[in-house]
């Protein structure tokens, strides 16, 4: 070994360099595969919706829901999607019904706008009222009171062969005051 | 301004000094590519660290999520088979080079005072590897983890005294299950990591203390540990991750078998490194076991364990290299005896390749079935394999028996798949293919009125009432509710309901019935509901019943009738036919 000082502190720096770069790269490749993975719901968003074929569900009749009387909740049973599962008639929400006119049904999602508590029906008050952050909303499921950014979330609702109630289940984005549908 | 914060935090943790002790370590003799082996186990350890947490994210231990779990990680989330692959390859490789770390450190006489403890150190971490391996063997919940986890939980059970006691602490209850699940991972995932952690740190530090074992004669200056050993270490890591990411392409991750079922005859092996104990456990018939399993390991464990002591005697350091070697090459023997023995084991291989056949069935089923029960994937595998066992001795199933393997004689009756589909009922009603061994041409069908007839009029039917006879295929394989063409018989629902007029046009309803059974005027097999779960449970039940052959059933066992098979038996073969 007879380099001269210069030499000899290039090699230095070299294998420094070298090491760094390599010790870096053994590193990321363990690292990277694992946050890649990881990043995977975002590459499936969307997978697992519960599908009906065109969305409606038949949910009751007009005969199960009195004229004029308080919202009843019924819940909605789906096939579901989960990851590797798939399950039959599982329960993946609920809504309310409520009979407002001879022919007309209304219905809301059991879901607050707010941050997706479930929305208690107060017979007493005769109101919808959310225990998480005391959201206030009438039987019109308009907003009378606190933080939610808008009313109750309402739903399509047709009525088929004149007496079957059937109702289009969906989420909306939570904490906006525009309603917009999410899929999942 | 990056000095400034350097400083303040230098005065504030001693970062730096620490930085500083670990980099310019004085290597007597300077950097030599010797030394590299407990950096590249320090290396795999951080790879299984990181790995492992990610694979945590997507594992679900119990018996009816676990092989779920693992297979959506490998078939269905991105790059999912590439981080299961790293984790699996980098515990094979990791084996390895534990034996190579233990090899040179006795070599070398490393384990000679002072640091005999950083010795039983190095000792314990290896216990705790293998035990790592072993309880991560099982995770998958596979057949090959399953059943040489059995074997081995079963020799912790064999322990005098104590055995059961232990093995049902172990197994969390008498038997396999969810809680075997939730406590082997506890202890893969949580003790055996934390233990390694403490150890590892221990090691290093021991290691810190004394220095490194120079080998003498020193043949250059001395260096500091960076940078140059720093570089032999990185690439020396650098080639073990090359080896590793072969592997994991080659065999595209890690292989994943059939999920573990306890009626199969699967034949437990361990993995590779375990072999030696396995093959070594032949040699001890009854209670002999507890020798082969328990005794002779154990001493060998404990001398391994007192070499520290044993070399300081004038001949120690020999007899401990010596003891080494037998134990190498003792493993290395017993080990290719077993990999010869399974070879020449035409049983075996059988086994093995039909549990290979099962794996492909079930992932398959998995897949096309749009996702698993949520009692499981050993469900889905329950209609291939129970039709393999009770159907295939006379109908095949896309020319196998069900689960890829061929008829075990000639097939007599038709082939199944795809029952009631429209391709189906288009080749069955081929005057040349009902004929065909495909369909009738075994059974005493082949020559009966079904057969006459498409024959007599195979030209109209190929000519003139073609698009007629098209219909009526439509209107027969809709009565199966088939989900697969659900969209397409909504889709057709008018020629469906023209089919089911030309039914009677063709003179179909001469010997059938459509629409509703007519027991008066139909001598050959109802078609109302054909192929639909209801019907074919109604077949399976008694096909003699005057609704299907009557006195004209040729050979097909009434399953439900004389009770061969339980009614959800029946329904799992069922269910699997119509593909749901
Ligand atoms: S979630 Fe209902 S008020 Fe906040």
């Amino acid at each position: 070994m007879n380099d001269t000082p210069s030499e000899k502190s290039d090699r230095r720096e070299f294998i420094k360099c070298a090491s760094c770069v390599i010790g870096g790269a053994i590193g990321l490749v363990p690292m990277a595969a694992g946050v890649y993975v990881a990043m995977d719901p975002l590459r499936h968003s969307g997978d697992g919706t519960a599908k009906t074929n065109d969305g409606f569900m038949r949910l009751a009749t007009l005969e199960d829901l009195p004229l004029g009387g308080a919202p009843m909740k019924y819940s909605i049973v789906a096939d579901k999607a989960d990851k590797w599962s798939r399950y039959k008639d599982m329960p993946i929400g609920a809504v309310y019904l409520q009979r407002t006119t001879e022919k007309q049904v209304v219905a809301f999602n059991t879901v607050c706008p707010h941050l997706g508590c479930f929305v208690d029906y107060r017979k007493e008050e005769k109101d919808f009222f959310c225990p998480c952050h005391n959201s206030n909303f009438s039987q019109t499921g308009a907003l009378k009171t606190g933080v939610s950014p808008r009313g109750m979330d309402s739903l399509e609702v047709e009525l088929r062969n004149d007496r079957e109630v059937w109702v289009k289940f969906q989420h909306f984005k939570a904490n906006t005051t525009e309603k917009t549908p999410v899929n999942s | 301004m990056m000095k400034q914060l350097f400083d303040w935090l230098e005065h504030r943790t001693g970062a730096r000094k620490v930085v500083n002790e670990a980099l310019y370590e004085n290597i007597p003799g300077g950097s030599r590519w010797r030394y590299v082996w407990g950096s590249t186990l320090t290396f795999t350890l951080a790879v299984q660290f990181i790995t492992g947490i990610f694979l945590w994210m997507g594992y679900a231990p119990s018996a009816t999520s676990a092989w779920e779990s693992v297979h959506y990680i490998q078939e269905q989330m991105t790059g999912g088979w590439f981080l299961r692959g790293l984790h699996h390859w980098t515990a094979q490789v990791m084996t390895v080079l534990l034996v190579l770390h233990l090899m040179q450190v006795v070599i070398d006489g490393a384990y000679k005072a002072p640091r005999e403890v950083n010795f039983w150190f190095g000792v314990l971490l290896l216990q705790l590897v293998l035990a790592l391996s072993l309880t991560g063997y099982l995770l998958p919940w596979d057949q090959k983890g399953y059943w040489a986890t059995k074997v081995a939980t079963d020799i912790l059970g064999s322990t005098p005294l104590v055995g059961s006691y232990l093995k049902e602490l172990v197994l969390g209850g008498a038997d396999y299950g969810h809680h075997t699940l939730t406590r082997f991972f506890a202890l893969h995932a949580g003790v055996l990591p934390a233990a390694v952690i403490a150890l590892t740190a221990g090691h290093i530090y021991l290691f810190r203390r004394h220095g490194i074992t120079a080998k003498t004669p020193l043949k250059k200056r001395d260096e500091y540990f960076w940078p140059e050993q720093v570089l032999k270490d990185a690439v020396a890591c650098l080639a073990v991750l090359a080896t590793v990411l072969f592997f994991v392409v080659k065999y595209h991750g890690a292989h994943l078998d059939a999920p573990a079922d306890p009626s199969s005859n699967y034949p437990a092996r361990p993995d590779w490194y375990f072999l030696f104990l396995f093959q070594f456990l032949k040699y001890f018939p009854g209670h002999w076991e507890v020798l082969g399993a328990v005794v002779i390991p154990g001493i060998v464990m404990t001398l391994i364990f007192l070499m520290p002591i044993l070399g300081k005697w004038k001949l120690g350091h020999r007899f401990n290299i010596g003891l080494l070697c037998a134990v190498l090459i003792g493993a290395g023997t017993l080990t290719i005896s077993a990999l010869r023995e399974d070879k020449a084991n035409v049983t075996y291989q059988a086994s093995v390749k039909q549990a290979a056949n099962d794996a492909i069935v079930v992932k398959d089923l998995a897949k096309t079935r749009g996702g698993i029960p949520p009692d499981g994937a050993l469900v889905l595998l329950q209609g291939p394999k129970l039709f393999a066992q009770h159907c295939a001795g006379c109908h095949a199933y896309g020319g196998h028996n069900g689960l890829l393997a061929a008829l075990s004689g000639p097939q007599s009756a038709p082939d199944l798949k795809g029952f009631a589909t429209r391709e189906y009922l288009t080749a069955l009603l081929d005057p040349a293919q009902f004929k065909s061994a495909k369909f009738f041409g075994g059974t005493k069908h082949a020559n009966g009125k079904m057969a006459k007839f498409l024959e007599e009029n195979a030209d109209a039917l190929a000519g003139t009432n073609k698009v007629n006879l098209a219909k009526v295929i439509k209107a027969v394989s809709a009565e199966a509710g088939i989900q697969s063409q659900r969209p397409m018989d909504t889709r057709d629902a008018t020629e469906i309901a023209e089919g089911k007029k030309q039914f009677e046009a063709l003179g179909c309803t001469d010997c059938h019935s459509l629409g509703k059974w007519n027991p008066e005027d139909s001598t050959a097999p109802d078609l109302t509901g054909y192929g639909s779960r209801d019907w074919m449970m109604a077949l399976l039940h008694d096909p003699s019943h005057e609704r299907f052959y009557g006195k004209k059933n040729d050979r097909m066992p009434a399953f439900g009738k004389d009770q061969k098979l339980s009614r959800q038996q029946l329904e799992r073969i069922v269910d699997w036919l119509r593909g749901e």
